[in-house]
């Protein structure tokens, strides 16, 4: 067997040998080691981002895994029709607080990034952006013992009169809270806490918007809102929608805060009584007091599966949106 | 003076070649023609808006009942509705429309604000009374029962009994996850950064972690409890000298490094972003081995942001309370041991307080109690949050002077 190969290697092997210094090299000597070190290490590094796959595989599984008690029981056996029933009120207050908070918190949000990226002074745009950022940084636990000491009685006046002038309506019907821990004060809160994350993923997106399509259009003449519209909107919109679903997905989580502000009962459509209860609250309240391994801990785990399932869709809808509009706007 | 009266005329008709030039002529008003200037407002006219608003605010909620939330409410609507409505007036439309949106978009970043201030306002003045209680950060809560708050109320004995146990349980509780997570964290960031290629699994991993941001932390304290729970049930069945109950503190630091890594590998990941390739080619210029450039190269250059990221990553834990209340539980003393018995956290303490006060009937110490929590657990998180700018502003690799 000749090969072109074969015939070069012995002249590629003597090259080197006979120019070759004597000396030790440290550099090349030591070596074998290095190799071994960048095995180990690349391997660590990739069994670190494997870990963390197989983990959120893991959160899932074992969740299934134990809430198969609240589906079904050996006398019985499936009993998804009372699971169901235990459920569906739950999903509707988290899905009721949720959208209560995001309707008041994404004007708001959308306003303040837009007034940090294209009205504030320059000079102080960033540290107006560490303000808001503290929002965040405020533990969901103090944003539930403030909603329940001073949101809600601040708020009960507001209840009353909505009851008496608007109480034909759903809505505001039924007996108005007097300590104003109802669903629509758990939103409110819910709405404060998701704002500095709309905020900061919209002025992100706003601060990205091209220079040159800002300058052209107040070129033409367009005053600062009609270039707003016109320039910064269409180019930041997946953006926006992307904020406001990530917003979405910490107020259906949020737990602390709605724990502590709601006095639960009922769903009801009314949001000014008490009544009506959300899946982290009910888990947050029950979990402590449910004896382990029993029917009970089967069932919080398993409505915190479908709370688990829900925050996936919307967070993977939101990073869907984003990584569609990368290209071109930049929202990651 | 005739004669260049007689110029003047002479050249305005000619056109600007003529000699008219010379002449003692404002070229300002061709340059800046009225009409640009005219449909201006007086710089006053803002504040004139504001004080009748703020008049007329006053006077609107004073019918219904004089409070400052209704004045200010009143005074937000009136000032954006007549100030539209004089700019429209004196302007155009288009520019009140304009004015209209920048009056809404500054009462949203007032609005914002009104919360911000409320929580921080009613944190540190309920909370600094109870904060200055003698011995509230050194004594747990072991021996306070009803009697001892309900004296405390009556008859204005001293409010005892602090957060010394919830001080020790978050400390340990945070240190574990955080000596969980970053490597795990790090290690990732490494991987996506330095070895991945934009490969199925880099993508994966990517895009996981970005799903793994958004758990709800009750459903990462469930699968703590489950996980744990689940590891004990194997290992007790193979008879091994394990706790059979898995509410301790080990459960819940697993419960918070699910909601850590994601914030570390992003952070990280960014910080390693940044690294320029130049040091990464000079390196390898140089023979260096690759894991030998990301431990001696890489990670130095971006080590300020790497601690920076870490430091908001335990602010945000700090703050759960959740996953701690299902995966550690509660206790009223001391618990200095990780991997036995229950063990509480600053924030489930102040939720605790809350929600069932010692005393029931006799609540105000423990919401006094809660308040001091709160204002130290705020303290620590804002205090965790200044740091880390801090580490990220002074630590930052040169820019210049290469």
């Amino acid at each position: 067997m000749t090969s072109p190969g074969e015939s070069h290697s012995p002249a590629k092997a003597t090259e080197p040998s006979n120019r070759q210094e004597p000396s030790h090299n440290a550099l090349t000597t030591s070596d074998s080691g290095g190799v071994m070190g960048d095995r180990v290490f690349s391997g660590l590094a990739l069994l670190a981002g494997v870990a963390i796959l197989i983990t959120l595989a893991f959160v899932a599984i074992f969740l299934s895994f134990n809430s198969v008690g609240a589906v079904y029981r050996e006398e019985e056996g499936l009993i998804l029709r009372q699971f169901l029933e235990y459920a569906y009120p739950l999903v509707i207050g988290t899905l009721i607080a949720s959208l209560i908070a995001l309707v008041l918190a994404t004007p708001v949000a959308v306003g303040v990034a837009l007034y940090i990226s294209h009205f504030s002074p320059p000079r102080l745009s960033k540290s107006i952006g560490y303000l808001i950022d503290l929002l965040a940084a405020i533990p969901s636990v103090v944003y539930g013992a403030w909603g329940m000491s001073f949101l809600g009685p601040a708020l009960v006046p507001v209840y009353g009169w909505l009851h008496q002038h608007l109480g034909f309506i759903p809505l505001f019907a039924g007996n108005p809270s007097q300590t104003g821990r109802t669903i629509f004060t758990a939103g409110v809160v819910l709405g404060v806490m998701i704002l500095p994350i709309i905020t900061s993923v919209c002025r992100e997106i706003f601060i990205q918007t091209p220079k040159l399509h800002e300058e052209a259009a107040l070129a033409l003449g367009a005053t600062r809102w009609e270039m707003i519209t016109m320039a910064v909107f269409p180019f930041a919109r997946a953006g926006i929608i992307s904020g406001v679903m990530l917003g979405l997905g910490r107020a259906l989580g949020e737990t602390m805060a709605v724990a502590l502000v709601l006095s639960p009962g009922l769903l009801t459509a009314s949001l000014i009584s008490s009544g009506n209860s959300t899946i982290p609250a009910e888990i947050a309240l029950g979990f402590p007091e449910a004896p382990p391994g029993s029917e009970r801990q089967a069932q919080l785990i398993a409505i915190g599966l479908v709370l688990f399932v829900i925050t996936l869709i919307v967070n993977m809808t939101a990073r869907w949106i984003v990584n569609r509009h990368k290209d071109f706007s930049g929202a990651n | 003076m005739s004669q260049t009266q007689q110029q003047l005329t002479s050249a305005s008709v000619e056109g600007p070649a003529g000699p008219a030039r010379q002449n003692d002529f404002d070229p300002s008003s061709i340059l800046r023609p009225t009409s640009l200037t005219q449909n201006r407002m007086p710089w006053w006219t803002g504040l004139a808006v504001l004080a009748v608003s703020a008049l007329f605010g006053a006077a609107l909620s004073s019918l219904i009942s004089f409070n400052f939330a209704l004045w200010f409410v009143f005074t937000a609507v009136l000032y954006v509705m007549i100030s539209y409505a004089v700019t429209r007036a004196k302007v155009n439309r288009r520019q009140a429309r304009d004015k209209m949106w920048k009056n809404l978009v500054y009462l949203a970043f007032i609005i914002a604000l009104l919360p911000l201030f409320s929580v921080i306002w009613s944190v540190t003045s309920i909370g600094i009374p109870g904060l200055l209680e003698p011995g509230f950060l050194a004594s747990d809560m072991q021996g306070i029962d009803g009697t001892t708050d309900q004296r405390s109320q009556e008859e204005g004995a001293p409010v005892l009994g602090g957060i010394r146990h919830a001080l020790v349980g978050s400390l340990l509780i945070t240190l574990t996850a955080t000596f969980i997570s970053v490597p795990i964290g790090l290690m990732t960031s490494i991987y996506l950064v330095e070895y991945a290629r934009g490969g199925k699994l880099s993508r994966a991993i990517t895009f996981f972690v970005d799903v793994m941001t958004g758990i709800p932390s009750i459903v990462a304290g469930l699968f703590g409890a489950a996980a744990m729970g689940w590891f004990l049930g194997v290992g007790n069945s193979l008879g091994l000298p394990l706790p059979s109950r898995s509410t301790m503190g080990i459960t819940a630091a697993i419960a918070l490094s699910v909601l850590m890594i994601p914030v570390v590998v992003r952070t990280t990941e960014e910080m390693l972003r940044v690294v320029p390739n130049e040091l990464r080619e000079a390196s390898y210029a140089l023979g260096v081995r690759k894991w030998r450039t990301i431990l001696k190269v890489v990670i130095p250059t971006a080590i300020s942001g790497i601690a920076a990221g870490v430091t908001l990553a335990i602010a945000r834990v700090i703050g759960e309370t959740a996953p701690i209340l299902v995966t550690a539980g509660f206790v009223v003393s001391n618990n200095w041991n990780l991997f036995q018995g229950w063990m509480t956290a600053l924030p489930v303490y102040i939720f605790r307080q809350f929600q069932n006060p010692t005393s029931p009937n006799f609540s105000d110490p423990s919401h006094q109690r809660a308040w001091a929590a709160a204002l130290v657990l705020i303290i620590i998180v804002m205090g965790l949050n200044l740091t880390a700018r801090i580490i990220a502003t002074i630590f930052a690799p040169k820019k210049t002077g290469r």
